[in-house]
């Protein structure tokens, strides 16, 4: 299981600003080892952000996002100690969801 | 149903990479999200990747803002925004022409959440980057050049 996602939500005039730090190796595949073997590409490939169960963001990541990838989004709605979770999946199909209150 | 995929799963064997995206499919039926797009990612250049989504000769629109640096110290960590006074904007993404695959990442944006999002992205060398925009149905992409003195990819 991969460490918790750092989630901060925060409601202001009418729209929820969400910055998302995922802990994740990220690895493209295209690197070597010391010994010259490929390390074999892990990424997350899907990400999905739900607001009290409705989704307001679905992204899909290539290997060129950057370890531990950062996403920040804006979406119209959202008050105060709404709930927000967000998934991710990655190629080898490991997942983490973590919810937040929006503050 | 489980144990027959397992035993699908086991014959696949050199597909093991891709009957686990199966399976990691399968095992989330109740959410209602698209298929990661292995074809666009998988592309090699630009166009192949434009084709694969769909995008066909996108116009050059001053309506697509990429928020990055000039010159990125560290090409492992490319901090890139982009933003759009668009309204009704439905799907974003990035592409980095000279990477291995120039596909970085896609949004689809749901009505209601704005065209405004940020991630970081590596990139092997100095190159283009492209921000891509759906519309109403049209592609609006925009482009800036990001220098890198040192290459995210490789090591």
């Amino acid at each position: 299981m991969a460490d918790p996602m750092k989630i901060r939500a925060s409601a202001k005039d009418g729209v929820t600003e969400v910055k998302i730090l995922m802990s994740h190796e990220m690895e493209t595949g295209q690197r070597k080892d010391a010994a010259g073997a490929l390390i074999p590409a892990h990424f997350i490939t899907e990400v999905s952000a739900e607001h009290n169960g409705r989704q307001v963001l679905a992204a899909q990541f290539g290997t060129a996002v950057s370890k531990n990838p950062y996403l920040a989004f804006k979406f119209k709605g959202g008050a105060k100690g709404d709930k927000l979770a967000v998934s991710w999946v990655d190629n080898k199909g490991d997942k983490r969801t973590d919810e937040v209150q929006i503050a | 149903m489980n144990l027959q995929r397992r035993e699908a799963l086991k014959a696949g064997g050199g597909l093991g990479l891709f009957g686990l995206l199966a399976a990691a499919g399968l095992i989330t039926p109740g959410q209602a999200r698209a298929e990661w797009n292995k074809s666009a990612f998988d592309a090699k250049t630009i166009e192949e990747t434009l084709k694969a989504l769909g995008a066909s000769a996108p116009a050059n629109s001053a309506d697509v803002q990429i928020t990055a640096p000039d010159i990125a110290e560290n090409g492992a960590v490319v901090p890139v925004g982009v933003v759009s006074a668009l309204a009704g904007v439905e799907a974003i993404a990035i592409l980095i022409e000279k990477n291995p695959n120039p596909l970085a990442a896609s949004f689809v944006l749901p009505a209601g959440t704005e065209a405004s999002v940020q991630t970081r992205v590596k990139m092997g060398q100095t190159s283009d980057v492209y921000a891509l925009v759906k519309v109403g149905g049209q592609f609006l992409m925009t482009k800036k050049e990001i220098k890198v003195t040192l290459g995210g990819c490789g090591g």
